[in-house]
C-alpha cells in the first residue's frame, strides 16, 4: 500500500476530511472514556448532544453562542496569517492586551454615562490587541525573528501583566483590597449587553458574524484574500504577483491582532464582566483548533468554532453530571485536530493498494 | 565473455495513466558512448532510472556483465558498477568539494587521502577541480565535474549521463567531450542522455530513440543528419521559427550602470550593466546560469529594487517602481522557474492568470476581482498558446512542463508587453513546443515590441537574437550582431576562457 499525490486536492475530502476527523474523535474519544470506567454512548450523548437537544438546552444554547463568539472571532484573525504562511501562535497574548487596554479606557471615564463609552472601548480594544501583535510582526519584518517564538512568549508577558494591573493600576477602589477590576457588565455604559434578553447574543457574537462575512469576502472575492493565499502556498510567486513581503506580515498579524483585542474586549465587558487574574481561559490557544478544523475557511471556521464550543458547554456538562476530568475534555479537543490533521492527508494524497516500489 | 555490457529486454513500466516504458530492448557495448534521445516525457527518465535501481520495471529483464542484474536499490546498481551524474546537482554549497563527496560515499576514507585521491583523478581525466574550494563558489560546470569525480571514484563500468551540457559553455563541453572519450578508450561504457543533436553527433556512436516511451528506432549518430534524428524523435516534421525582416525601433529600455548587491549568500552581484533595447529586436542574453541572470530579471520586473536612475522605461526611471507598476507601464517578465515562480502550483489556471494578468487586463476593478474575467483570460491563454488542459480550473501543477511554459509565456505575451523578459523560455520543453514558444516571441516582436530573451541554450539564442551579449559573473559583454557569430566567439564572450584558466592555476 503506498501513498500517492493527486494531480489536484480532492473537492470531496475537502468537507469529508473534518466529518471523518469528528467522527474518529467521538469513536476513539468513547474508548477512552469507557476506560475511566464511563459509558461511552453517555458521554458522547451528554457533550455533543445534550447542550443542543436535551431539555435543558434552552440552558445550554446561550452558553454556545457565548463560548463561540470569542473563539469564532480569534480563528477568523488567525486565518488569513495562518494562510499567508504567518504563524501567530500569541492570540491569546493579543486577547488580554485588548481587554486590559479597553477596560483600561473605559475605567479612565468611570462613572459617566454616556453612550460614547462602549464604542470608544472597543477601539481601544482592538488597538490595544493590534499593538501587541506588531511586536512580533514588526520584530519579523525589520530584524527576522521567528513570529512563532515571539507572538508566544508575549502571552506570558500578557498574562503578568493582566496579573499587575488586576492588583495594582486597575483594581477596583471599592472592592475592598480584592483583586480583580470594577465590574464592567454591571456599569450600563460599558456593558457589553445581550442584544436579545437570554439568546447568548451578544456585540461580540454579532462582530464574529460580521468578520466571517468579510473574511469571506475578502478571501473569494478580493485581490487582498488573493494574495493571502498565494503567500502561503508559492512566496515567489507571490512577489511575482506584486505582494510586499514586510507589509503582508504586518497586515495579517494587524487584522489577527485587533480581532483577538476585539474578543479580548467583548468578553470583559460582556461574560468575564471584569479584569481579573484569570481572566483568560485559553481562547487564543483553542481558535489555533478551530481556525484548522474549519480548514481557514470562513464558513468553516464559523462551524468549528460552533463544535468546539459545543465540547466546552458539553464538556462542562460531562464533567458536573458524570464526573468526568477536565483533562479528558481537553483530550478529546486535542484529538480533534490531531485526527484532523492525519486525514488531511487524504486531501491530497490517495491510496494506492497493490505493488510499492522501491524509491 | 561478449562485447556487450548492459542487454535491456523488454522493459515495460506503467504508472497509472500512462506507460513510461513499453517494451524497451537495447544493447549497450563495452566502450561505446551510447546516446539516449526523446523528448521530455518519452520515458528516457523511467528507462534511467530502472538501470540506476531507483524503479522497479514491471517487467523485463536486464543482463549486465552476462549476469542478470535487477537493482532493488541505487546501492546495487553501484556496487554492480553503474554511475549516475544527474541534471541537476546533489551538492551542498556550504560544503567544499571533497567534503561533499565524502557525503556520498559508503565508506569515505580520511579528508586528505579523499583530497589526494580527487587531485589525481581529476589530473588523470583533466578536469581540474581543486578538492578544497567551497561548492558555493564554483561555475555550473565545475560543479559538474565534481559529481563526475564523485562517480570516477567508484570506478564504473557503466557511467550515466543525463543532459550534461544543459549547464555548460562551449569550451567547458569540450574538455568534457574530451574526459568522456579517454573513459571511452580506457573501456568503460556511457550512456548519454541528450536532446542536442550535434554534441552527439560529435561524441556517440550508437543512439537509441524514445518516443512515447518506446523504442522508434536506432541509428549512427555519425551518419545520420541531426534533421533526421529529430523528426525521429518528434515523429513529425519539424516546424522552425522564422525571423520576419524589420526595421530598428526607438530605444524603450535603456540599463544605465545597474549594479545591484548579491540578493542572498550564493547568489551575484550585478556590476556595472549599460547596454539599450530597440523595439522590434530581440536581445539574446547567453551564460552559464548562476551568471546573474535571476538577478537581472528580477531587477528589471521590480522584484528586486534598485537605485534610481538605473533602469529606464521610454526615458521613464522605473528602477523604484514595484512589480505591477512597471506591469502597468508595459515591462513584463516570465521568470526561469516556473512551479512557484512563475506560477503558483496548487492554483487554478485561471488564479494564475490572475496573478500578473490582474492590472493590464482588467481583471480586478476597486480590489475586487473579476472571476468571470480571470476566467476568460485564462481560457484565452489556453486556447492561443494550445495549453493541452481540459480546462483553466485544472491546477498549474497537473499540467506538464511544457505545457505550464507555454501557459506562463502566453499569459505574458497576451498582455501585449513593450518590453518582455523571458529566462530560459524553453527549458525543459519539448521541441514542438519549444520551436512554438520561439515563434511567439519572433512574433511578439514584429508586432513592434522589445523581446530580451536570457537562456543558456546557445541554439536557442542564435535562432531568435537580432544582437547576443553575455553575462558572466554579474557584468554584461558589449552586444554584437548575433548573425555571424562563430561558436568560438560565444564561446569567448561567455568567459568559458576565463573559467578554463582559474581551474589551470587553482587545479
Amino acid at each position: 500500500m503506498i501513498l500517492e499525490k493527486r494531480p489536484q486536492p480532492s473537492q470531496r475530502w475537502v468537507f469529508a476530511a473534518p466529518l471523518l476527523a469528528v467522527v474518529l474523535t467521538m469513536v476513539v474519544g468513547g474508548i477512552l472514556f469507557a476506560a475511566l470506567g464511563k459509558n461511552p454512548v453517555t458521554v458522547i450523548r451528554t457533550i455533543f448532544y445534550d447542550p443542543l437537544f436535551s431539555e435543558n438546552a434552552w440552558f445550554y444554547r446561550p452558553e454556545i453562542l457565548i463560548k463561540g463568539g470569542p473563539l469564532v472571532l480569534l480563528a477568523i484573525g488567525l486565518s488569513f496569517g495562518f494562510r499567508a504562511g504567518i504563524w501567530n501562535i500569541g492570540a491569546e497574548g493579543q486577547y488580554i492586551v485588548g481587554a486590559i487596554c479597553g477596560a483600561a479606557v473605559g475605567l479612565a471615564l468611570y462613572p459617566a454615562e454616556t453612550r460614547l463609552i462602549f464604542p470608544l472601548m472597543v477601539l481601544a480594544g482592538a488597538l490595544g490587541g493590534w499593538a501587541w501583535a506588531m511586536i512580533p510582526a514588526v520584530l519579523r519584518v525589520r530584524f527576522g525573528t521567528n513570529e512563532i517564538l515571539v507572538s508566544l512568549m508575549l502571552v506570558y508577558v500578557a498574562e503578568q501583566l493582566l496579573a499587575s494591573m488586576a492588583l495594582g493600576a486597575l483594581r477596583n477602589p471599592e472592592g475592598m483590597g480584592f483583586p480583580g477590576s470594577r465590574n464592567l457588565s454591571q456599569w450600563p455604559a460599558a456593558a457589553n449587553k445581550e442584544l436579545i434578553a437570554g439568546s447568548g447574543m451578544h456585540w461580540g457574537v454579532l462582530a464574529a458574524f460580521i468578520a466571517v462575512i468579510f473574511a469571506y469576502i475578502a478571501l473569494s472575492r478580493h485581490q487582498f484574500g488573493f494574495h493571502v493565499r498565494l503567500s502561503g502556498q508559492a512566496p515567489r510567486a507571490a512577489r511575482f504577483a506584486g505582494v510586499n513581503p514586510g507589509q503582508m506580515i504586518l497586515i495579517c498579524m494587524g487584522i489577527s491582532g485587533a480581532l483577538a483585542g476585539l474578543a479580548g474586549l467583548f468578553e470583559v465587558t460582556g461574560p468575564a464582566g471584569q479584569i481579573s487574574i484569570d481572566f483568560n481561559v485559553g481562547y487564543g490557544f483553542t481558535a489555533i483548533i478551530v481556525a484548522f478544523l474549519g480548514r481557514l475557511h470562513p464558513v468553516g471556521i464559523l462551524l468549528a468554532g460552533g463544535l468546539m464550543a459545543l465540547t466546552y458547554v458539553g464538556g462542562g456538562i460531562a464533567q458536573s453530571q458524570l464526573g468526568l476530568p477536565v483533562a479528558a475534555i481537553q483530550l478529546l479537543q486535542g484529538m480533534l485536530l490531531f485526527f484532523l490533521l492525519a486525514v488531511d492527508v487524504l486531501t491530497n494524497y490517495r491510496f494506492r493498494f497493490g505493488q510499492g516500489e522501491t524509491a | 565473455m561478449s562485447d556487450v555490457l548492459l542487454d535491456l529486454a523488454g522493459l515495460t513500466k506503467a504508472y497509472p495513466g500512462v506507460v513510461a516504458n513499453n517494451d524497451v530492448s537495447f544493447q549497450i557495448g563495452r566502450g561505446e558512448i551510447h546516446a539516449l534521445l526523446g523528448e521530455n516525457g518519452a520515458g528516457k527518465s523511467t528507462l534511467v532510472k530502472t538501470i540506476y535501481g531507483l524503479v522497479k520495471p514491471d517487467s523485463g529483464t536486464m543482463v549486465m556483465n552476462g549476469a542478470g542484474f535487477a537493482p532493488a536499490e541505487p546501492k546495487a546498481a553501484r556496487a554492480a558498477g553503474v554511475a549516475m551524474v544527474f541534471q541537476h546537482f546533489s551538492l551542498f554549497d556550504a560544503l567544499s568539494v571533497a567534503e561533499n563527496i565524502a557525503l556520498g560515499m559508503e565508506n569515505p576514507p580520511k579528508m586528505q587521502a579523499l583530497a589526494a585521491r580527487v587531485r589525481a583523478v581529476s589530473d588523470q581525466y583533466g578536469l581540474p577541480l581543486d578538492p578544497d574550494r567551497v561548492v558555493g563558489d564554483l561555475s555550473a560546470g565545475e560543479r559538474q565535474r565534481v559529481e563526475i569525480i564523485r562517480c570516477l571514484l567508484q570506478d564504473p563500468k557503466l557511467l550515466i549521463m543525463d543532459e550534461p551540457t544543459s549547464v555548460l559553455t562551449p569550451q567547458e563541453v569540450t574538455i568534457l567531450f574530451e574526459t568522456l572519450r579517454k573513459l571511452r578508450s580506457e573501456g568503460t561504457s556511457i550512456l548519454y542522455i541528450s536532446h542536442k543533436l550535434e554534441e552527439i553527433r560529435a561524441l556517440c556512436e550508437a543512439a537509441t530513440i524514445l518516443r512515447l516511451g518506446e523504442v522508434v528506432g536506432s541509428c549512427d549518430p555519425r551518419e545520420t543528419s541531426a534533421r533526421d534524428m529529430a523528426e525521429m524523435m518528434v515523429g513529425q516534421v519539424l516546424h522552425v521559427p522564422e525571423k520576419a525582416e524589420k526595421p530598428q525601433g526607438d530605444v524603450v529600455l535603456e540599463l544605465k550602470s545597474l549594479s545591484a548587491p548579491a540578493p542572498h549568500q550564493f547568489g551575484t552581484a550585478l556590476k556595472d550593466i549599460s547596454i539599450t533595447v530597440r523595439a522590434g529586436e530581440v536581445l539574446g542574453i547567453g551564460g552559464v546560469a548562476g551568471n546573474g541572470q535571476d538577478e537581472l530579471v528580477a531587477a528589471l520586473s521590480g522584484e528586486m529594487k534598485v537605485r534610481p536612475g538605473m533602469v529606464m522605461l521610454r526615458g521613464a526611471d522605473v528602477g523604484l517602481l514595484a512589480v505591477n507598476a512597471r506591469r502597468s507601464m508595459g515591462l513584463l517578465a516570465a521568470p526561469e522557474e516556473r512551479m512557484g515562480h512563475a506560477a503558483a502550483p496548487d492554483m487554478t489556471l485561471t488564479e494564475n492568470a490572475l496573478m500578473t494578468g490582474a492590472t493590464r487586463k482588467g481583471l480586478e476593478s476597486k480590489g475586487f476581482i473579476r472571476w468571470d474575467r480571470a476566467k476568460s483570460f485564462a481560457a484565452e491563454v489556453i486556447e492561443g498558446f494550445d495549453v493541452r488542459t481540459p480546462g483553466a480550473e485544472n491546477t498549474a501543477r497537473s499540467l506538464s512542463g511544457g505545457n505550464l511554459q507555454k501557459f506562463v509565456i502566453g499569459r505574458e505575451i497576451m498582455q501585449d508587453p513593450d518590453v518582455f523578459v523571458v529566462n530560459q523560455p524553453t527549458w525543459g520543453v519539448d521541441a514542438s513546443a519549444a520551436a512554438a514558444i520561439r515563434q511567439a516571441l519572433l512574433d511578439l516582436v514584429a508586432k513592434g515590441a522589445a523581446v530580451i530573451c536570457i537562456s543558456q541554450d546557445l541554439d536557442e539564442l542564435m535562432e531568435v537574437s537580432d544582437r547576443f551579449c553575455a553575462l558572466n559573473e554579474g557584468r554584461l559583454s558589449q552586444p554584437r550582431p548575433a548573425k555571424g557569430l562563430t561558436v568560438e566567439e560565444i564561446g569567448l564572450m561567455l568567459g568559458g576562457a576565463h573559467d578554463m584558466e582559474v581551474a589551470h592555476v587553482e587545479g
